[in-house]
């Protein structure tokens, strides 16, 4: 697409070009060396105020780094697991031919997305009064749940209505008919935005923070505290870094199998527009958009 | 239930703060979010590459993170606001900004191709052809997505309550504090105001995507 929005640039225009990136780069490092210079007014850069990370201090510093990573990760792990059979149960329920199902389950998926997670899981934690670590872990659920059974609906409705009819052509049971034909089917379909709201689920695991469960951020922020505010800067900055490069790397993935998933098209059956960014998926931007869809141009 | 009923200033002041924070940020977002979609398809090298840049470390930073670093970090780097109603609309727009480019994007490359070419072949220039042909057609596609996109914005600034700003959040932690045995009700209330804003701008979006999308 890109290559057709302008001509394909000859000398002149390429000699602009490259004027426009060299102008360009030196701004951004202009900006940067801006922001640098302000920060090491401060002392920033001072060497002292990073030996937290080599110094006689590392071993406890790294040390908690590694206890706020760990819990990320645990809790991210765990709604993970709880949440897409959740998911799956609902998605079901929500495609039911029962009315009186159907319609129930509408309702509580809509209600479930339209709500901040935060506030779930404050929700559960003062409601119920359990711990930090359940608290997030089904706030998270909750809301995943409802966001994996929207993928997956929208999954089996991409579907040929052949393979449904087929099914129960051969004297499948609708229920058989969803488990063995459709539900295959969807989940291979929908793998890059199931994988990508995995990448959700673990972002909003740095929602514990704020119920105060002690994830990666809040352990910084102890860190920072106890250290003394000068500290805070290198601190953020350290997690903040490890944060991102865990979610880059489960995006990297997310993208290699979306990547792979395009290429054999589900089932054998021809592949729905796999504009994953549009239209399938929950309410959720990230849901959708988090995993480029194929250039096709 | 009563507890909820006493406190519905405190609700409606929340409401329309969380209201607020949304639709400022929303407009930031959008703005600065088509010209980071216009500098991705730029000819311009560098334009590309820091956009590109942008959207990939923007959409892998948790909100909470931004915002730790706009309502903690940067006042202790010398940068003060007056409210940290500004330092939320900071992290909201920047963050929002990320996925709306996104957004806009694809729609851009959902155009077919035979329209830029019309376009480049009656001696239309990259400007005008994006202003006039791809623009235009993407926004049909875009409006759907962007407007979830804005559901999930409203939804985020929720964060912006555990950072000093008392938004519907905010004011729903204080108030569970100061009615400790009446939690239940006084966070349905919160969940209320919240489906207030997002459920009716599901259906609008809904409604959208059945009117205005064009199947291609």
């Amino acid at each position: 697409m890109t290559s057709v929005l302008y001509d394909v640039p000859g000398p002149k225009a390429r000699l602009y070009s490259l004027i426009g990136s060299a102008a360009g780069i030196l701004i951004i490092l202009g900006v940067l060396a801006i922001a640098v210079t302000t920060l090491a007014q401060q002392g920033i850069f001072d060497a002292d105020r990073w030996e937290i990370f080599y110094g006689p201090m590392a071993p406890d510093v790294w040390n908690l780094i590694g206890q706020g990573i760990l819990s990320t990760l645990a809790a991210a792990a765990v709604a993970a697991i709880i949440a897409f059979p959740l998911g799956i149960a609902l998605c079901l329920l929500r495609i039911s031919l029962i009315p009186w199902i159907r319609i129930p389950t509408q309702v509580v998926l809509e209600f479930l997305r339209g709500m901040p997670v935060v506030l779930m899981m404050l929700f559960v934690l003062l409601v119920f009064a359990t711990g930090q670590f359940q608290a997030v872990v089904v706030g998270l659920v909750l809301y995943n749940a409802a966001i994996f059974a929207e993928i997956l609906r929208a999954g089996i409705q991409s579907l040929p209505k052949g393979q449904r009819e087929a099914g129960l052509a051969i004297g499948l049971r609708s229920f058989q008919s969803r488990m063995s034909i459709e539900f295959p089917q969807a989940v291979r379909r929908m793998l890059p935005s199931l994988v990508a709201q995995l990448v959700v689920l673990l972002k909003d695991t740095s929602l514990g923070y704020i119920v105060g469960y002690e994830e990666l951020l809040r352990k910084i922020q102890i860190m920072a505290d106890f250290l003394g505010p000068d500290f805070l800067f290198p601190a953020f900055f350290v997690g903040a870094a490890i944060y991102i490069l865990i979610n880059l790397t489960v995006s990297r993935i997310a993208i290699m199998i979306e990547r792979r998933g395009s290429k054999k098209a589900a089932g054998g059956v021809a592949a729905p527009s796999l504009r994953t960014g549009l239209m399938v998926g929950g309410n959720d931007p990230i849901a959708k958009d988090s995993v480029e869809g194929p250039d096709k141009k | 239930m009563d507890a909820v009923i006493a406190s519905l200033p405190e609700y409606w002041d929340g409401f329309l703060r969380t209201l607020y924070l949304s639709v400022i940020s929303g407009i930031i977002a959008l703005i600065v979010g088509t010209l980071l979609a216009a500098m991705r398809v730029s000819p311009v090298a560098a334009l590309r590459g820091f956009s590109m840049f942008y959207v990939e470390v923007a959409r892998n930073t948790p909100l909470t993170i931004i915002f730790f670093f706009a309502a903690i970090v940067l006042p202790r780097l010398g940068v003060k606001f007056e409210q940290f109603e500004v330092a939320a609309i900071i992290a909201l727009s920047s963050y929002t900004a990320a996925f709306i480019a996104e957004a806009v994007r694809s729609g851009v490359n959902s155009v077919p191709v035979g329209q830029a070419e019309a376009a480049r072949s009656i001696g239309m220039t990259f400007t005008q052809v994006l202003g006039f042909i791809v623009l235009p057609q993407a926004v049909r596609t875009v409006v759907p997505p962007l407007i979830n996109i804005l559901i999930a914005l409203v939804k985020n600034s929720s964060v912006a309550g555990a950072f000093f700003v008392l938004e519907l959040f905010g004011y729903g932690r204080q108030l569970s504090n100061d009615y400790g045995n009446q939690v239940l009700w006084i966070l349905l209330g919160v969940a209320f105001f919240y489906l207030l804003i997002t459920v009716p701008l599901g259906l609008l979006a809904h409604f959208v995507e059945r009117k205005v999308a064009i199947a291609r």
